[in-house]
């Protein structure tokens, strides 16, 4: 016979909620959504879920399991020990049970001011040039890291800080060879890049190994330094630039 | 209902050992904690860290020789000190473990506490980083230098334990020193483009370089630590006459 797993999934709204247990038969392979909605068939047809692709691609089915954000398509029920506890993403308003309303990631998003080509397409662009902006287009948009990130989550500082994710946007942008704007007064003042505290909890969680922390917001940070608090560099910038 | 990702039979996933979240937050209490009250100990209660041909980090460069006896190291030690305190490693470190801002991920923090991250006094001042590497990196030429003369006894070269200790210290400073982030971003990640610059073979490479040491700028952060500390305990010993210098020839 298969082995049986308890499942607590959060049921509710902005109404309010609580965990409620489902026995599973464990299969081999199984990953956490697939156990969703194996009670979604059999036990709680309501049970809502957001997912599309299930193979860690479309950023979809974020959730936190066992308190971890995690994609529910990547988590094997076999990797975690005693019962499982599925709950929605902390850090964005429930619409209900496993589902969020994201749609303020997509507001910062139409903030930022998009690619500004110096020059009309094609250009000429070697890879040494545009390996840093390559890594974060990976990003499936997830969000887990605006999600872990404290500033968000525990702060609820969601006016000063545009979170982790639109941080490496921000930085494909301003580290792309080609790109003609200057983004880094916005990145200090309007999205403020100051509120991260660097303690990666967003490098942690990405499940497309981004370096977000070490590879974007220190980095971003710097550019921001050389701007605002080193009168050398800045002095060198204003000469550069005329 | 969909179709499960995996048709075959996989093998079942081991699952990883992973320590209680606290553990790192007390480790880095207890180890900072403790090198804080040495710190505090060594710098305030001694005038002295030579012996002989050795001279302990804390007393490097030797103030004495232009004429400042008042604890010499007070007039070291801040540079390493400011250095180390606005590192994005030991902010990290700190802003989790003394802070609790935050303890450990997606762990409730306190609520009601205000919270300005690096915008506001004192932690703003962070962004100064850059000028506390720029005199750190005269420190380590002092401590280049004191390392060579560790080799050489009033006999001519010899090696002892001293000697080991402190260039096994100052090789974990330098790689510390140099994996920094302000230092990555000063030697070619500040740059758009590489190959607009002048030299961009060697700009990129050597920001390959830096950013592979980079990923371990944490490891390097705490055996650099240790090392400072243990060379010099080592040395202390030695003034006290607890410990003789063992040679090795
Ligand atoms: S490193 Fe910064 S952006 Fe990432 S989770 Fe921590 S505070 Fe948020
Ligand atoms: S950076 Fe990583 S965690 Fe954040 S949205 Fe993109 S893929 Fe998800
Ligand atoms: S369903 Fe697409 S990422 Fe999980
Ligand atoms: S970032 Fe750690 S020393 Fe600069």
């Amino acid at each position: 016979m298969a082995e049986m797993k308890t499942l607590h999934v959060f049921r509710g709204d902005q109404s309010g909620g609580e965990e409620v247990a489902y026995e599973i038969p464990v299969e081999a392979g199984m990953v956490v959504l697939d156990a969703v909605h194996q009670i979604q068939a059999t036990q709680a047809p309501d049970l809502a879920v957001r997912w599309n692709c299930k193979a860690a691609r479309c950023g979809s089915c974020s959730a936190e399991v066992n308190g971890k954000p995690s994609l529910m398509c990547k988590t094997r029920v076999d990797a975690i020990e005693g019962e499982i506890h599925v709950r929605p993403m902390k850090a964005f308003p429930l619409i209900r049970d496993l589902v969020t309303d994201v749609s303020w990631n997509y507001e910062k998003a139409k903030q930022i001011e998009p690619f500004a080509p110096k020059e009309p397409a094609p250009f000429t662009m070697y890879q040494r040039d545009v390996e840093r902006s390559q890594q974060f287009r990976k990003c499936i948009e997830c969000f887990l890291c605006q999600d872990v990130c404290h500033v968000l989550r525990e702060h609820s500082a969601k006016e000063q800080y545009f979170g982790p994710r639109f941080m490496i946007k921000i930085a494909e942008l301003e580290m792309h060879p080609m790109d003609g704007a200057d983004r880094l007064h916005f990145t200090s003042h309007q999205a403020g890049v100051g509120m991260c505290n660097i303690t990666k909890c967003c490098q942690e969680v990405c499940p497309e190994h981004i370096h977000l922390t070490d590879d974007a917001i220190i980095p971003l940070k710097e550019r921001v330094a050389d701007r605002e608090w080193d009168p050398i560099r800045a002095l060198f910038h204003k000469t550069a630039a005329r | 209902m969909a179709q499960r990702a995996q048709a075959l039979t996989p093998a079942p996933r081991r699952r990883k050992w992973e320590w209680p979240w606290w553990v790192s937050p007390a480790g880095t209490v207890t180890a900072l904690g403790l090198f804080t009250i040495y710190s505090l100990w060594e710098t305030l209660t001694h005038s002295s860290g030579q012996y002989h041909n050795y001279l302990s980090p804390f007393f490097s460069p030797d103030v004495r020789a232009i004429g400042i006896q008042f604890l010499p190291a007070i007039w070291v030690v801040w540079a390493p000190l400011l250095f180390r305190a606005t590192c994005y490693y030991y902010r990290k470190a700190y802003y989790r473990s003394f802070f609790s801002d935050p303890l450990a991920c997606a762990r409730p923090e306190r609520p009601g506490r205000a919270y300005t991250g690096e915008t506001k006094l004192p932690f703003v001042l962070s962004n100064l980083h850059r000028f506390f590497f720029y005199v750190t990196v005269v420190v380590m030429a002092f401590l280049w230098y004191d390392a060579i003369r560790a080799f050489i006894f009033p006999n001519g070269f010899g090696v002892g334990v001293g000697s080991l200790l402190m260039l096994l210290n100052v090789i974990l400073l330098s790689v510390y020193t140099f994996s920094c982030h302000a230092f990555r971003h000063l030697i070619g990640g500040g740059l758009d483009c590489f190959s607009c610059s002048r030299g961009p073979i060697l700009r990129y490479s050597l920001w390959k370089t830096v950013s592979k040491w980079n990923q371990e700028h944490a490891t390097w952060a705490w055996l650099s630590m240790f090392s400072v500390w243990a060379t010099d305990l080592y040395i202390r010993l030695l003034i006290s006459g607890v410990l003789h210098d063992v040679r090795l020839f």
